[in-house]
């Protein structure tokens, strides 16, 4: 590790924490309706745009209806990209003549981008038309991080609320946030990476002769204003198989740091987002610590053990440390941390192959994600996760200040709990059920690249990341197969879905809930106390549930690395 | 029944019921109640029942998957043991109680006349029939005395052998059957059916047959529950990663860490809390109806307190004779010692207790001063006598006032002076101001001056309330007093909040809008105005000497009748809900400890090195426990063990300490939080080497 290396970390996360204010104030006033600086141009679009749809911003919804909305809503995504899949052959904007997407790949990719996946069994220059890609893959890549903010900012008001029925109303949401807060801010950040070198054309692939005479077809597209929401949107399906390693997806350290800052800025925004509702900033910046100190912790870990690299390496007289898998222009500090970023966050973009990460930096990635992408997290996402770790929390732990649990003056109950429960018990449903199945399963173990434990990270690794809605891979597995095609997608429709409905059913319980005002026996949760007490529960529930499967993988292959010993 | 008789658990008439008792509810319809231990059972079985067959077919470490089975058995024993325990010393008391619900002949009147009766068994009686009680009879049934006084001795319940009196009419009318009347007579209306009498219902309480699961008992269930799915995910799904890693994991040990893992602690103490916390309460003299009151009583946010007899002492006294110009005080403590002679009334006696001590005026005759007493009514609000035409009247300042003002118009007195009321109201609002109460005295018309009667304020409230505060529980002092006399005491004791004149109906609107604002409310009561507030009230605790309407509306009723109790009770709601919360985060944090005994114990066969004897895994054993034999053993033996030893802990509850929210938090985590990985590293290691010394494993 070296100081140059935690300087630029820093220098991150200092930018981050910068941006949670002003972005929070923007966002808190967006979804409250209040008026912003871009109301005069998006007021008449906004109103436009309900009156087309035959809805009002008055007109709220209980937490089923919005349940319905959502569901509704990403049924239709789903069915949209699998036809434009299947259809690109004969739909226009194909200059490189695209063939039909094979069934289970596009089911896989139907249901990838509309859950915030992104997860890609496909390279996106040799098999997704323009059309697919701008029509249908960018599209969702705003419409899945709308719908996640969306169902956060309607369980914020669950707890804001009182005595009501009402949550929101998510057509509402969708718009406001897709139209005040990702549209204007793409449009943005397209053009800065447009100045940076990236591609944004709608022009065919060219042909150059090499050096050496060779001819070869250098990819081109609208890159920049995909990359601009997929890594806002915390997205990370990339628009070259390559993803943000690609130099025309990331040409540099500035345009990295960017999108490093762009995955993180609305999760953390939302924190304070919710600190605004609630009446409270402390309260969100008590969250937003607790995910520092998770990923803090996260990239310390994982930068060292890039940075220490591997001892069997050393022993032949290659020192320093682990570059295998890494782009030059970005090093091992700023690989490490991107890797962090991307599976804290659910972005899964990467600028690195986690797959040559050492054995504990590879683990760092796949903790991350089985936390639940709690840590920041994808947008929206991240934050309604850690509200299901805080309920348990603060059920366990404000037993123990002699009251019944309670937050943020909402009673803690039975139907709290169990939607809680229920939502992070559906992540190593899926996580660890499906990996049990393909690690025994003659085509699930086809795919791998590695044998021993690194092959059982590399599957363990793609069902976390499917399941936590991230799509980052590993790499090293063939997922385009139809046994990964299909449980992959079942993987991420669980770990939307089932985390989705029980966050909003929560949101419906404490809307209805009265607000008791806090007293010297509540105990607060504004405070370190609280920040570490949160720290402990993720890690522990986490820790627990996932341990054997750790130990297995990276863990084991750690261990055995240390002895000499590779697979 | 009185705290003095608590039992211990090795006590032998606790100890051997509750081993028969752990046996006996291996029930399955029993265990299904508890989901952790169902499980447990489950798996127990399911690991006896492979056990048999491979004793039948040959093969296997006989020896160890014994010694694990015969450790899950006593796991799931263990938990009923605790529960039959918790049981056990509520059912020393029932026994105590029944012994009061002896077959009783009860005198079941047939008219109106107390003569005419005729004898019927005690439990034949319907709700609605007269008995005669005399002097030596126990009392049949619940019932309200429609006639009557007696002196009743209530030892069989509340344990306290001071007989009390029992009268109709008024706010002491209820009695409860299987107490014995002392002296006189009464006649009573039985006001509950054999089997339905106080006496039936605190029996089955304290039994802990009527216990229902509360609702946080429920929530934390729902998360246990969680808890034990996310376990079975975590162990089921090892086998697969087994396969996959080339070795082979017995049934016994999947068991065995999955176990070790699921919350069994909290799980087998969850209810022996649950019934200890009820059972704390009767210890204390205090009967919750359910448990959802005594967890209601935790998070109590405001607490409704009677000034009398629970802030101040029972009865005002006498402190000062104030007079108004012109007229002695020797002339206004004569007048107002006379008018209150045959006032038996506490602040009646002081006024004469004042007089002697302080003017040395003696006591008199009435009879032969042929006064005749004109006692107090809620209409005039006054009292005093009437002696050979000359009448003194003392009471309220305004009664009095508007008294005089009346016998002006009436012709029957002199005009009195305006200085003489001016100066009088002067006296009184000085008093008032300073939280006295001003009784005014009057001879004929004439203002004589004010008997300053002074609420003393208990030793010792103040610093009960500043506690409270810590403890974040607003206190509201509810008195008929006015505002200003009750801002003064308020301030005196240190109260929050008063209501001054309260009616029952400002008191119910008070608790109703504390309750919009999303806060508990808890207050005690007896007479029957307060029963529409005691329902209302979150925790309503009534006083055992109260009515019977009272008593049915409270979800509390204090055997003591002692309203000083509600701190308390809340105490003792927060213990319980302290108790749950320690015991589970204490639970949770073993888990860690049990993974580095277990997880390297069965995960080092994989991925030998060549010439070596185990697998990098065994990095993990980090307590360097002997073999992977002794490790799960000693960590399933560690599990079985806790669950005894948290017994006392879970029985006793976690002592709530008023040091403000945080800290208790940051205390408790440390203990339970810290001490919960901390201690099965040193247990499970200890175990270890006891086990390994002498063979077992």
């Amino acid at each position: 590790m070296t100081l140059n290396g935690w300087l630029q970390i820093l220098v991150y996360c200092g930018i981050v924490v910068l941006l949670v204010k002003p972005l929070g104030f923007y966002m808190y006033r967006v979804f409250n309706g209040d008026r912003t600086f871009l109301s005069p141009v998006l007021g008449p679009i906004e109103r436009g745009l309900y009156r087309i749809s035959g809805t009002s911003e008055r007109e709220e919804q209980h937490w089923t209806s919005y349940a319905a909305g959502i569901m509704f809503f990403s049924l239709a995504s789903f069915l949209v990209l699998y036809f434009l899949q299947r259809l690109q052959g004969v739909l226009p904007y194909n200059p490189a003549g695209m063939t039909a997407v094979e069934p289970n790949l596009a089911f896989n990719t139907a249901v990838s981008f509309p859950t915030n996946t992104n997860w890609q069994n496909y390279g996106g220059e040799s098999t997704m038309s323009y059309l697919v890609q701008m029509a249908g893959l960018t599209v969702q890549n705003f419409m899945s991080a709308a719908v996640g903010i969306a169902i956060a900012v309607a369980l914020i008001r669950g707890f804001a609320r009182a005595s009501v029925k009402s949550i929101g109303n998510f057509w509402v949401d969708m718009t406001r946030c897709t139209l005040y807060i990702l549209l204007p801010l793409c449009i943005v950040l397209t053009l800065v990476y447009v100045w940076l070198g990236m591609p944004q054309t709608l022009g065919p692939y060219v042909d150059a002769t090499t050096l050496e005479g060779a001819k070869q077809t250098i990819a081109l597209g609208p890159v920049a204003s995909q990359v601009a929401i997929k890594m806002l949107g915390t997205n990370g399906g990339g628009f070259f198989n390559a993803n943000a390693a690609h130099p025309f997806e990331n040409p540099d350290a500035i345009s990295n740091l960017i999108q490093m800052v762009s995955i993180f800025a609305l999760g953390a925004a939302l924190t304070n987002v919710f600190g605004r509702m609630v009446g409270n900033q402390r309260q969100g910046w008590a969250i937003l610590a607790a995910m520092g100190v998770l990923f803090i912790a996260g990239v310390a870990v994982c930068y060292w053990a890039e940075a220490s690299g591997n001892p069997l390496v050393h022993a032949l007289g290659i020192d320093g440390g682990n570059m295998e898998g890494k782009e030059t222009r970005f090093g091992i500090a700023l690989s490490a941390l991107f890797a962090v970023i991307t599976t804290a966050a659910s972005c899964g973009a990467v600028n690195a192959m986690h797959d040559s990460f050492t054995a504990i930096g590879g683990l760092i990635p796949i903790l991350n994600m089985q936390l639940g992408e709690v840590i920041v997290g994808g947008v929206g996402a991240g934050f309604y996760g850690i509200l299901m770790f805080i309920i348990v929390a603060v059920f366990v732990a404000g037993l123990m200040v002699g009251r019944t649990p309670e937050y943020l003056g909402k009673k803690i109950e039975a139907k709290e709990v169990k939607m809680a429960m229920l939502a992070i018990l559906c992540l190593p449903l899926a996580m660890l059920i499906f990996t049990a199945i393909a690690v025994v399963l003659p085509t699930g173990v086809a795919s791998m690249a590695n044998a021993g434990p690194h092959g059982f990270s590399e599957v363990l690794y793609a069902y976390t990341s499917a399941a936590a809605n991230n799509g980052s891979a590993f790499g090293g597995l063939t997922g385009n197969t139809p046994w990964y095609n299909i449980t992959l997608g079942i993987g991420m429709l669980m770990g939307r879905f089932l985390v989705i409905i029980p966050a909003l059913a929560i949101a419906g319980s404490l809307v209805a809930k009265k607000t008791v005002p806090a007293s010297a026996g509540t105990f607060p949760t504004d405070g370190p106390l609280f920040v570490g007490l949160l720290v402990g529960v993720i890690l522990i529930v986490v820790g627990l549930t996932f341990f054997p499967a750790l130990a297995i993988g990276p863990i084991v292959e750690h261990l055995a690395m240390i002895n000499g010993q590779t697979f | 029944m009185s705290q003095s008789k608590s039992a211990s658990i090795m006590d032998a008439r606790i100890l051997w019921p509750a081993i028969g008792g752990a046996f006996r509810k291996l029930n399955p319809r029993t265990l299904i109640k508890n989901p952790v231990m169902f499980v447990v059972a489950i798996v127990s079985l399911l690991t006896s029942v492979l056990f048999v067959r491979d004793l039948l077919t040959g093969g296997g470490d006989f020896s160890f998957t014994l010694q694990i089975i015969i450790w899950l058995w006593f796991t799931v024993l263990f938990a009923n043991f605790a529960e039959a325990v918790a049981e056990g010393r509520g059912k020393a008391q029932a026994d105590s109680l029944r012994k009061a619900r002896t077959e009783t002949q009860a005198k079941l009147l047939t008219g109106d006349d107390r003569t005419k009766f005729k004898l019927v068994p005690g439990t034949s009686l319907k709700v609605g029939d007269a008995v005669l009680v005399e002097a030596g009879d126990i009392i049949p049934s619940d019932g309200e005395v429609i006639e009557g006084v007696a002196s009743v001795n209530e030892a069989a319940i509340t344990g306290e052998s001071a007989p009390v009196i029992r009268e109709s009419g008024g706010d002491r009318s209820a009695v409860t059957g299987g107490t014995q009347v002392l002296s006189d007579w009464i006649r009573v209306r039985i006001t509950a059916a054999s089997g339905h009498t106080f006496l039936d219902r605190m029996i089955s309480l304290v039994e802990g047959a009527a216990r229902q699961k509360t609702p946080n008992e429920i929530a934390l269930n729902i998360l246990l529950v969680g808890m034990t799915l996310i376990f079975v995910l975590a162990t089921a799904t090892i086998p697969s990663f087994a396969a996959y890693s080339g070795g082979y994991i017995s049934v016994t040990m999947l068991v065995a860490l999955f176990v070790t893992l699921i919350p069994t602690t909290i799980g087998a103490l969850l209810s022996a809390i649950g019934i200890a916390g009820m059972d704390r309460l009767v210890r204390f003299n205090v009967l919750a109806m359910s448990g959802r009151a005594v967890e209601a009583a935790g998070d109590v946010d405001t607490l409704l307190l009677d000034k009398t007899g629970t802030i101040t002492l029972g009865n005002r006294q006498a402190t000062e004779f104030r007079p108004v110009k012109g007229v002695t005080e020797q002339e206004l403590a004569d007048a107002a010692q006379l008018a209150s002679l045959a006032d038996e009334t506490p602040e009646g006696r002081s006024i004469v207790v004042l007089a002697k001590e302080k003017y040395g005026i003696r006591a008199r005759d009435m009879a032969t001063l042929h006064a005749t007493f004109v006692p107090f009514t809620a209409q005039t609000r006054m009292s005093g006598v009437d002696i050979d035409g000359s009448s003194i009247r003392k009471g309220a300042v305004d009664s009095v006032l508007a008294h005089v003002n009346q016998s002006i118009s009436a012709g029957s007195g002199a005009r009195p002076a305006s200085d003489a009321v001016r100066d009088l109201q002067a006296i009184a609002d000085e008093i008032g101001k300073s939280g006295g109460t001003p009784l005014a005295v009057e001879r004929d018309g004439r203002l004589l001056g004010v008997v300053h009667l002074k609420d003393i304020v208990k030793g010792g409230i103040r610093e009960r309330f500043a506690e409270l505060r810590k403890m974040g529980i607003r206190t509201v002092m509810i008195t008929g007093d006015n505002p200003m006399t009750a801002a003064a005491i308020a301030a005196e004791a240190g109260v929050d909040d008063f209501l001054a004149q309260a009616t029952p109906e400002d008191k119910l609107k008070l608790i109703r809008d504390e309750q919009a604002k999303g806060k508990l409310v808890a207050m005690c009561g007896d007479g029957t105005n307060d029963a529409p507030a005691l329902a209302q009230a979150d925790v309503g605790v009534a006083m055992n000497t109260g009515t019977v309407a009272a008593r049915e509306a409270g979800n509390m009723v204090d055997l003591d009748s002692d309203p000083t109790k509600l701190i308390e009770i809340v105490e003792i709601g927060k213990a319980l809900l302290m108790t749950r919360g320690s015991l589970t985060t204490f639970s949770i944090a073993n888990d860690v400890a049990k993974y580095f005994a277990i997880i390297p114990a069965i995960f080092a066969v994989f991925y030998v090195a060549p010439g070596q004897t185990s697998g990098p895994l065994q990095a993990l054993n980090i307590m360097h426990l002997a073999t992977p034999q002794s490790a799960i053993l000693s960590a399933i033996i560690f599990n079985a063990l806790i669950i005894i030893a948290l017994i006392p802990l879970s029985l006793r509850g976690v002592k709530y300490r008023a040091i403000g929210a945080g800290a208790l938090l940051s205390r408790n985590l440390l203990i339970y939080g810290l001490g919960g990985i901390i201690v099965p590293f040193v247990g499970i290691k200890l175990i270890d080497m006891i086990i390994t010394a002498v063979g077992l494993a």
